[in-house]
Parts: C-alpha cells; structure tokens; sequence
C-alpha cells in the first residue's frame, strides 16, 4: 500500500512499491492522460510531475512516491486552462497528439525553471520528449507563447 | 634445564591471562525495575530526543518493517553480521532494566549492563566523547519510549572473535576512554562543531578508513572509505569535488541534504541528514560546518564561483550533437532534467559537472544513483530520479558514464565500469 496525493486528492494504492507510478495512475486509479511511450525513461511521453517537477512515471516506482504530491496532465489547471494548454490550442500543436500531455507537463518545469526561455533553454529542457510527428517547431513557438502569457499575467497581478 | 624453561614460561603465561581477565573483567551492574516515565521532565526528553537525533541512533537500531530502536539492524563487520540491538526499555529484550549507571558505562566504556564488552560495530569510542548530561537526557528518552519486545538476532561473528572478553584487547590496542575536551585555541561553536562530530555523530566511523582489525587509522582521519558499498566521501583536501566544501556549502548540505554546488545526501549519508540531523538547532548545523570547513582547508573561502563558471561552460555539451550517439543518450535520458543553461546554476537541476560522484576515483556513488535512483524522500527532498536499472543496458550505462565522466570533468577515465555495474545491480539501499 502506498499513500501520496494525485492532482489534490489523496489516494491509496494496492500495487507493489516496484510498480512504475505510470501503470499505477493509468490502470488503477484509471488517468489515461499520462501515457506510455518507450517503457525506458528515454521518450519523455509518461512525464508527470512529482513534488511540482516534472519526472518520468514509467520507470518512477510507486514506492518513492510515498507522501508526494503527483501531478498529470488533468490536474495540470483545473479547467484546462493553463497557459501552456491554451498556446498549445492557439498554434495547433498537436498531429496525432500521443505525445502531448508528456510536451506540456515537461514545458511547465521549464517555465518555471526558465520563465523567459531562451533556445537554448528549450533544447536542452525539452530535448528528451520526442515528438514522431515533428511538431518541435509548433511546440517550441507555443512555449514562447505561454511564457509571454504568464509574464504578462503576472505583470498585472 | 628444559623443564625449568617450561614451567617458567607457562607460569608467565598464566600471569598475563590472569593480567588480562583482571583488565578485561567488568562485573555486571544490578538490574533496575522498568523506570517510571514520570521520573523525567518533558524537558530532559525532549533534549533527549535531540542528542538521539545528533547520533541518528535510530538509523542503526531499527530494522525495515519493525519498531523504532527496537534494533535487529544488520551490519556487516567485516569479521561476521553484528545485528544492532534493542534499545527500547522492554526489560527482557531492550535496556528496560539497566539503570542510568550501566546506560553510562556501555556508551563511555562500550560495556553492556551484564559486563560483557561490546562490539565496536557500537561506536562507543566516539560516543566516549559524549558529556554526562547529554547521555543522561538520551537515557531519559529512551526510557520513555514504548517497549519493544523484539527477540535478539543470531550474530555470525566466528569463535573466537565472538568472546566477548576478547574484545578487551581491541580496547587496549585502540579505545581512548574519555570526555571531549575542549580546544582552548578555537572558538566555542568550532568545539561545539568538534564536539558533536568526533562524539554523538560519529562522522569518522564512515569517513575514515579502518585497518584489519576494524579500528579507525589516526593517521588517516578523514580520507573516505567505502561503507555497505557507498563511498563515504574524503572530507580532507583529499575530497575530489570541483568546487570547494566551503563553510557556506557544508551548512547548506547538512541542512537541506542537498547543495547545489556538489549533491545529494544519499545511501548511508542520507538518514544521517534526513532521520538525525535535521531535527538539531541551525547553530548546530554551523558548527559542524564551521568544524568540516577547518578540517577541509577552506575556512575563510566563501564563493565557489570558478568552479561554477567551469561547471556551466560544459553543461550544454551534447545538446545539439545529433552525430554522436552518447550525446544522443545523454539528452534522451539526462539533459532535461540536468542541464543549466543561460548561465544560472539551479539547485532544483543538479549540475553534473559540480556532483562530487562524477569526480571521485570510485565510481560506485555514481552508478548506484543511475541504476536506482533517489526516491522523493532521499537526497534534496521534493526532487526525485528514477533509476535506469533494467531500462537501459549495461552498455548504455558504461557509455553514458564514460561520456560524462569525459565531457564534465578532467579525471582520467573510470576503469572496469561494466564489473562494477554488475555488482551493483541488486544494492538499492533503503536510504535511497
């Protein structure tokens, strides 16, 4: 059994300590947000945030997760209203769209990391998520966006 | 002729056992009824509980899935497994029936209530420092927690090591019985600093090295050595790391358990920080810096900012280098979580090219992180890594050391990388 809190609420799991965060969240508290991409912590798609900082929940046992707050991409704004999701709406980001939600929970660590990304910021933060579509470009310009939004958000309190 | 030769030298031999069970003999001390816990004042408890937190005695006397200081802890000597004991106040299993006088006794003389010696896996002969009024209040908090009956564990140490009268002679060879006594020439929060790491945190039991008998080498305080299979780093000038162990650094590490300029607190390290020290006052947390900075050459040293500049001038390394494959399996696996660009070193993303791991000669530290990770609770609490063991192969955990190892400092390369990696494999420690 293990006890942390997903998207606000807290919850208690049967699933043995080993057992990725990723089938945990998907299978037995039934999230499909997150999703599986390689299985080996090398393609960024299951990337949620643990503790408010993006992490990648397919190789993440559960166990080491006791007592933290998890985030994913449902509980990323409780509208879905987040800045990063309505610049992702405005410049069309997505093709087929799997990788996504891995895209934006990542790119919120970079904001906050990086609140007026550089290029070079972008690319080393965002270069473990892969995107088999190529949306690199829409997804670096949606990036810009958002952070401008929230400078501009809080510019005006 | 012979037989006068003989006889005289079997009557010297008998003369030195008789001279050694006369020094070794320590006779038992009277069993005390369970003490009343409305003999404390809440004060002495609380106290109590600080002095048990400076010497994170929890960390040994518990084992995984039981009681707190109900002991069975495993350690293994070297000579054999020594399972720590109860220390709760159940009078059949624990110290439930040993009185002030015999609490005393074991942590300054490292003798148990019944006489017999203990093994120095207890680290009586730091503890030997520890002031009379600190040990009476950690009796007081003892006392006062819940019994535990919990049954003893079967040691493995070998005949004859496990005479416990034996280990009289170990005292002889290398124990100083003896109170902390203060260092006239250095301030009050410098001995204050000395006081608790050579004593109740026993900072030397990991990091310095022992010789084959399991006692501390005075020559070499200090110098590192490797505990349950992790490096218990140099805290000399012999420390490997790039940017300086300055006072500033150490306060921030022995607090936080994490500093941006080296690392993470983490395997033995980590309930050291997370489970003991903690809990101590800030002051004390400066002076064991204070202590550390002195011991490490670098009192006076207040910026790092060399180091960091270099540190930063090769964290982008690889970001783009779509030719080299290693560079490839450092972004896909590393770079969005440890790189620092735009010239700002972030704690919240641990800088490889400052962690101490990347630069010791040993690379255990290293590789038990890569393959196992550090949970939410370990290393700097709030950022969590998951290990790539069993996701990436051995191959790929070679090349990618070797690749950072390259590119992120200017040591030669780790040697035999692959053997290690196997050894490592099944170690995820509990502190972790």
């Amino acid at each position: 059994m293990t006890t942390f809190r997903l998207n606000g609420q807290e919850v208690t799991v049967r699933a043995a300590p080993d057992t990725p965060l990723m089938w945990v969240i998907r299978d037995e508290l039934g999230l499909t947000g997150t999703k599986f991409g390689c299985g080996i912590g090398l393609c960024g798609a299951c990337t949620l945030h643990v503790a408010g900082r993006s992490t990648r929940s397919c190789i993440t046992p559960v166990g080491d997760v006791a007592g933290g707050e998890v985030t994913t991409i449902e509980g990323l704004d409780p509208e879905g209203q987040h800045p990063l999701q309505l610049a992702w709406i405005a410049h069309q980001v997505p093709q087929c769209g799997y990788c996504q939600s891995g895209q934006i929970m990542k790119a919120a660590t970079l904001l906050k990391d990086y609140p007026a990304p550089t290029d070079a910021d972008i690319t080393a933060v965002m270069a473990g998520n892969l995107c088999r579509c190529m949306t690199y470009l829409r997804i670096r310009a949606a990036i810009k966006t958002a952070a401008a939004a929230m400078a501009e958000r809080a510019e005006n309190g | 002729m012979l037989k006068r030769i003989l006889l005289s030298t079997a009557a010297t031999a008998a003369a030195l056992a008789l001279g050694f069970l006369i020094f070794a003999w320590r006779s038992a001390i009277a069993e005390v009824s369970p003490v009343a816990v409305a003999e404390f004042s809440p004060e002495e408890i609380e106290a109590g509980e600080l002095v048990a937190r400076a010497g994170y005695c929890a960390t040994c006397h518990t084992v995984a899935g039981h009681a707190a200081y109900a002991g069975g802890y495993p350690m293994d000597t070297g000579f054999g497994i020594v399972h720590s004991t109860n220390i709760t106040p159940d009078p059949d299993t624990g110290i439930g029936s040993w009185s002030l006088e015999a609490f005393r006794r074991s942590m300054h003389e490292g003798v148990a209530r019944d006489g017999s010696h203990l093994f120095p896996a207890f680290p009586y002969d730091h503890f030997t420092l520890t002031s009379d009024a600190d040990i009476d209040v950690l009796y007081a908090y003892l006392m006062t927690l819940d019994p535990q009956p919990e049954p003893e564990f079967a040691n493995t140490v070998p005949f004859p090591l496990n005479i416990r009268l034996l280990q009289a002679g170990w005292k002889l060879l290398f124990f100083d019985e003896g109170r902390y006594q203060p260092d006239p020439a250095q301030s009050d929060i410098w001995n204050r600093g000395a006081y608790l790491a050579e004593g109740l945190t026993h900072c030397a039991a990991c990091h310095t090295p022992r010789n084959i008998l399991g006692a501390r080498i005075a020559s070499q305080a200090y110098d590192g050595a490797l505990v349950e299979d992790w490096v218990a780093p140099a805290l000399t000038r012999a420390n490997m790391a790039p940017a300086d162990w300055t006072e500033d650094a150490l306060y921030t590490y022995l607090r936080d358990g994490a500093n941006a300029t080296h690392g993470v607190a983490l395997g033995t390290m980590g309930p050291v920080i997370h489970e003991g020290l903690m809990a101590l006052p800030d002051t004390d947390i400066h002076a064991l810096a204070i202590y550390f900075a002195d011991i490490a050459g670098t009192s006076g040293v207040t910026a790092n900012s060399a180091a960091v500049a270099a540190a930063l001038d090769v964290s982008a390394i690889g970001l783009v280098e779509q030719q080299n494959a290693d560079a490839r399996l450092y972004n896909a696996a590393c770079s969005s979580c440890h790189s620092n660009t735009s010239g700002v070193l972030l704690t919240a993303r641990p800088e490889l090219a400052l962690n101490s791991t990347l630069w010791m000669d040993d690379p255990t530290n290293f590789l038990r992180v890569v393959l196992h990770g550090v949970s939410l609770q370990a290393g700097d609490p709030g950022l969590i890594m998951p290990g790539f063991a069993g996701r990436l192969s051995d191959d790929d955990i070679v090349r990618l050391s070797n690749y950072l190892r390259e590119t992120r400092t200017d040591r030669p390369p780790w040697a035999d990388l692959a053997a290690r990696i196997e050894e490592l494999h099944g170690d995820r420690a509990t502190g972790q």
